[in-house]
């Protein structure tokens, strides 16, 4: 774990940059992140950011397929907005943890 | 009279019915069954039926053979479930009411779900061992196959036994040695997890086995489709992989039932409180086994230790007292690795699979973690303690929560 100022806040990163606490995100913490990825963001980034972020503050599960039915981006389209991992890179850029799978 | 009303008479509802039978009184209490299917599957078993090592007997029995007396049992679909009137619908109009449902209507494969797996090669090149067909049409493939590029994937998760996959290709490198022509086949373990497995203690000692049987992972793959003339699985972000034969674990999801009573998410399976496992929504609905939404494996040893959860819940909710039992999501599951040995895992919501011995501390006689002849035998023994214990709802030699004796951090 360590502390980083990420766009003039002071923010609690784990091991593998993802933030402790999400409740400090903000969309300039954001673009900052997504810089990190290489990702510059547009609107479409920030709408798909959004659903993450309230899925997971209802404390659901997140996948690939269920962003896909979100009616914002097909699977495909989160795929070329989030290049290599969609679901990590988006949810690191959201603010919140990494997705667990569980099988 | 009272109702307790249970949907699915598979494993997670046989089990219910007999343990709940000999709770309640029969007088106070009727306990209905409803399932579609007549036979009993003893699903395990598919896995060695393409190697030759189990045929279909094997693996089937009559349901009616494990129901006790004094339980209704109805073969039949059923059209809906209105959880807001009490009641279930068959299809023919008929309707049961109930005091308690207990929803235990697992998961399935869904080739269809993935655009091309289920065309002209489906059951020549591309097989799946989920189903009986698959595995019976893919042991005649076998048996006249004489190599190529054998590609093992994953189409989503979850999906039902999590292992079984990583079974099918050590079982496939000693069947294919044993024919001769192990080095005439190329094995792949294509999946969607960034490893062999999603914890790291089982992900390091599973991708060891795999390297030492060269067999080669392809992790991070995210299956779209799959070409029939290319005879190539393609990802969403444009990889492409070849095969001579596939092998798949389709996408699962819950049962449609599920889906056309508005009751499921994305995947139709039902959100249910993962320590009490009653329905997130209805208080007089409880969940069991595969068709729950639960963040822990779908596999027949999580069904039957959330069965005595649920079942000391439900008596409670009946008795009015609180719900005091917590399911911690123990899964407990035999791996086959091939030439007659075995490995084991155990682990909940909260512990990874740590090495160690089960179920007695220090003793075993199982290893977790390890790749031994005895755990081998444990698998071939629990197909017996299965029929005969486990779905009559008896006790098992093991506990239900897990433990942490016995396991080395």
């Amino acid at each position: 774990m360590e502390t980083k100022t990420i766009a003039g806040i002071a923010i609690q990163v784990n091991d593998e940059g993802y933030m402790m606490d999400a409740s400090q995100w903000t969309p300039e913490v954001a673009a900052e992140l997504a810089k990190e990825e290489g990702i510059e963001l547009t609107d479409k980034h920030i709408e798909v950011l959004n659903f993450i972020r309230d899925e997971f503050m209802k404390g659901n599960t997140l996948t690939i397929r269920k962003v896909g039915k979100s009616g914002i981006v097909d699977i495909k389209g989160f795929y070329q907005l989030f290049p290599g991992g969609p679901l990590k890179k988006a949810s690191k850029i959201a603010g919140i943890s990494k997705p667990s799978s569980c099988v | 009279m009272k109702k307790i009303l249970i949907v699915g008479g598979g494993t997670g509802g046989t089990i219910m019915a007999n343990r709940l039978r000999k709770a309640l009184e029969r007088e106070e209490w009727e306990i209905t069954v409803v399932d579609r299917y007549k036979t009993h599957y003893y699903q395990p078993g598919f896995l060695f039926i393409p190697f030759g090592i189990y045929t279909k007997h094997d693996v089937m029995k009559p349901k009616g053979d494990f129901y006790p007396a004094g339980v209704n049992i109805l073969f039949s679909n059923i059209k809906v479930i209105k959880p807001e009137q009490n009641k279930v619908v068959l299809e023919g109009g008929s309707v049961l009411n109930y005091d308690f449902l207990i929803i235990a209507t697992g998961t399935q494969t869904k080739p269809e779900e993935t655009p091309g797996l289920k065309e002209n090669l489906w059951h020549k090149e591309i097989f799946d061992f989920y189903t009986l067909e698959g595995a019976i049409s893919l042991s005649h493939f076998f048996k006249r196959w004489e190599g190529g590029r054998l590609v093992m994937n994953i189409a989503e998760i979850p999906y039902k036994c999590p292992v079984a996959p990583l079974e099918f290709v050590f079982l496939a490198d000693a069947f294919f040695h044993e024919q001769g022509i192990r080095d005439k086949v190329d094995i792949s373990y294509v999946t969607p997890l960034p490893g062999a497995f999603t914890k790291p203690r089982a992900t390091q000692m599973l991708s060891g086995l795999l390297e030492e049987k060269n067999i080669h992972v392809i992790p991070e793959f995210y299956l779209e489709s799959v070409d029939n003339e290319k005879k190539v699985i393609k990802s969403y972000d444009g990889n492409e992989i070849p095969f001579d034969v596939l092998t798949i674990v389709p996408v699962n999801m819950g049962s449609d039932l599920i889906e056309r009573s508005g009751m499921g998410d994305d995947l139709n399976f039902v959100p249910t409180n993962k320590y009490t496992l009653q329905s997130e929504k209805y208080e007089n609905i409880f969940v069991l086994g595969d068709a729950a939404n639960l963040p822990t494996s779908k596999a027949g040893s999580v069904v039957h230790f959330a069965s005595e959860v649920l079942f000391e819940n439900l008596i409670g909710m009946i008795e009015g007292r609180p719900m005091l039992a917590k399911f911690d999501g123990h899964a407990n599951c035999y791996i086959e690795t091939g030439f007659g040995k075995g490995s084991l895992i155990d682990f909940n919501y909260d512990t990874e699979p740590l090495p160690g011995t089960y179920p007695l501390p220090g003793i075993g006689p199982f290893g977790l973690l390890q790749n031994t002849k005895l755990n081998h035998y444990g698998k071939v023994i629990f197909r017996w303690l299965y029929w005969h214990v486990l779905l009559k709802g008896k006790e098992m030699p093991v506990e239900s929560e897990m433990s942490m004796a016995g396991k080395k951090l």
